[in-house]
């Protein structure tokens, strides 16, 4: 399989980067790894009239520490963002998530950003990006601004980035003390997309209780969708195991999912409770106060 | 601008297996066809042609990738090890002498694929776990499933190499 034929730009900045894409508007996609965007073009899903490459950019891969954030570059690879020490140690949630994407040479070439971008309903960073309540910075030749992750997964494979717009940055806040993170995953046993998942953010008091819970479900709709009646349901309450439990119950309630040929409707309302257990679960393990 | 000139082949350097590399491209060339039909490298293998069965696992700057779903333009400056690049002279590497001691193949169509994952693994991990290993051939599919001889072969890799990476 071959794409249809297209020009291709190997920018060396940034800026070369956003100028090409004014020129060229929406006949151009940026491409990162690939591994979403060449898929889809061998099929003929998708025909750019020009790639753009991002992957001779410097300066847009790596993780740092960023005051009380972690700032991810956009084009850091998935195996870089599970091994990362920062990630490790503050967000383990999010290696947890970067360790499950598709296979080991998935991992070694797909990247953080490139998953963002596009919002893949199966994928598996927005959902666990979403409970971390990360932002994404996007440059334009106009300049820079932010856009929270609950307000940047529009609808299937649509975020809320412009044509001109490139997604240049992740950044994470750090998460006070005494908060864990997790991410729990049913994946499809062949292609390893997400059938199901859930995030998680939970803050525990040293008396026990919570006091600030972020949980997301994967795979139930368009894009990631925050738990909101589980979050309520766990608020103030004693993290232990019939309170988890109930909480977790709620977890579909916000959805209505679709069936498909892998998974009905109902299996996919019920492994979103199992698997927000499983994510609260581990997130209250790890937040050690 | 002329239909030609849009879509103009694009110039990239790169080194295979140790061989420095000139060439032209058109922009659509998947890596692995660059490989086996400009380079004539055909020991890496196209199965599934959607990233999927990684027959057609090359090493790109160090790590094993499929090179299905890889655009021989994003190649340029990069340094690639094949199949054909793994031993050293007459010497196999440890890998291939592992799957030809343990009966690691059958067909062999997916073999090239799985002794280039199998040899980044031991390069990050040179003393890996049943576990760790059946994980990281997560991406390799063998259609004969002789998956049981190709675990055993790369553990005999690993203790052949006594834990310690081979530098190449």
């Amino acid at each position: 399989m071959f794409p249809a034929n297209f020009g291709y730009a190997a920018p060396r900045s940034v800026d070369e980067a956003l100028q090409l894409l004014s020129k060229h508007g929406e006949e151009a996609k940026l491409l990162a790894g690939g591994h979403s965007l060449i898929p889809a073009m061998k099929l003929r899903l998708s025909s750019p009239h020009t790639l753009i490459d991002l992957g001779a950019v410097p300066g847009l891969s790596g993780v740092r520490l960023d005051g009380n954030t972690l700032a991810i570059g956009a084009l850091t690879v998935h195996a870089d963002v599970d091994s990362s020490d920062l990630v490790r140690k503050h967000l383990p949630g999010l290696a947890d998530a970067a360790s499950v994407i598709g296979d080991v040479q998935v991992r070694n070439r797909g990247t953080i950003g490139g998953s963002v971008a596009h919002a893949d309903p199966a994928a598996d960073f927005p959902v666990i990006l979403t409970a971390l309540n990360a932002t994404f910075v996007l440059q334009s030749t106009g300049g820079s601004r932010t856009v929270a992750a609950d307000k940047f997964f529009v609808d299937y494979f649509t975020t809320a980035m412009e044509p001109n717009e490139i997604l240049t940055e992740i950044i994470v806040p750090l998460p006070p003390a005494g908060t864990g993170t997790a991410y729990a995953k049913l994946a499809h046993p062949a292609s390893g997309y997400v059938v199901v998942s859930a995030g998680a953010m939970i803050t525990r008091q040293s008396s026990g209780s919570c006091t600030a819970a972020r949980i997301t479900i994967g795979g139930l709709g368009s894009g990631p969708a925050r738990a909101v009646a589980s979050e309520m349901e766990l608020q103030g309450k004693a993290l232990n195991a019939q309170n988890i439990a109930a909480a977790a119950a709620k977890a579909a309630e916000e959805t209505d999912p679709d069936g498909d040929i892998y998974a009905g409707a109902d299996y996919k309302r019920h492994m979103a409770t199992v698997l927000a257990r499983r994510a609260i679960e581990a997130a209250v393990e790890r937040a050690v106060t | 601008m002329t239909a030609e000139s849009e879509y103009a082949a694009v110039p990239i350097k790169l080194t295979v297996n140790g061989v420095k590399h000139e060439a032209v491209v058109e922009p659509r060339t998947l890596l692995v066809y660059f490989l086996r039909e400009q380079l004539a490298l055909t020991g890496t293998h196209v199965g599934c042609d959607t990233s999927q069965c990684g027959a057609c696992t090359i090493h790109l700057n160090g790590r094993a990738v499929k090179s299905c779903t890889i655009l021989a333009v994003q190649a340029n400056g990069k340094d690639i090890t094949t199949i054909e690049g793994l031993a050293r002279g007459d010497a196999f590497h440890p890998v291939q002498e592992g799957f030809r001691e343990k009966h690691g193949l059958q067909c062999g169509y997916c073999t090239p694929g799985m002794i280039m994952t199998a040899a980044h693994l031991l390069e990050t991990n040179p003393d890996p776990s049943e576990e760790e290993i059946k994980h990281a051939l997560e991406g390799n599919l063998c259609r004969c499933t002789g998956y049981v001889n190709i675990v055993e072969s790369v553990k005999w890799a690993a203790q052949k190499m006594g834990g310690k990476n081979v530098s190449r």
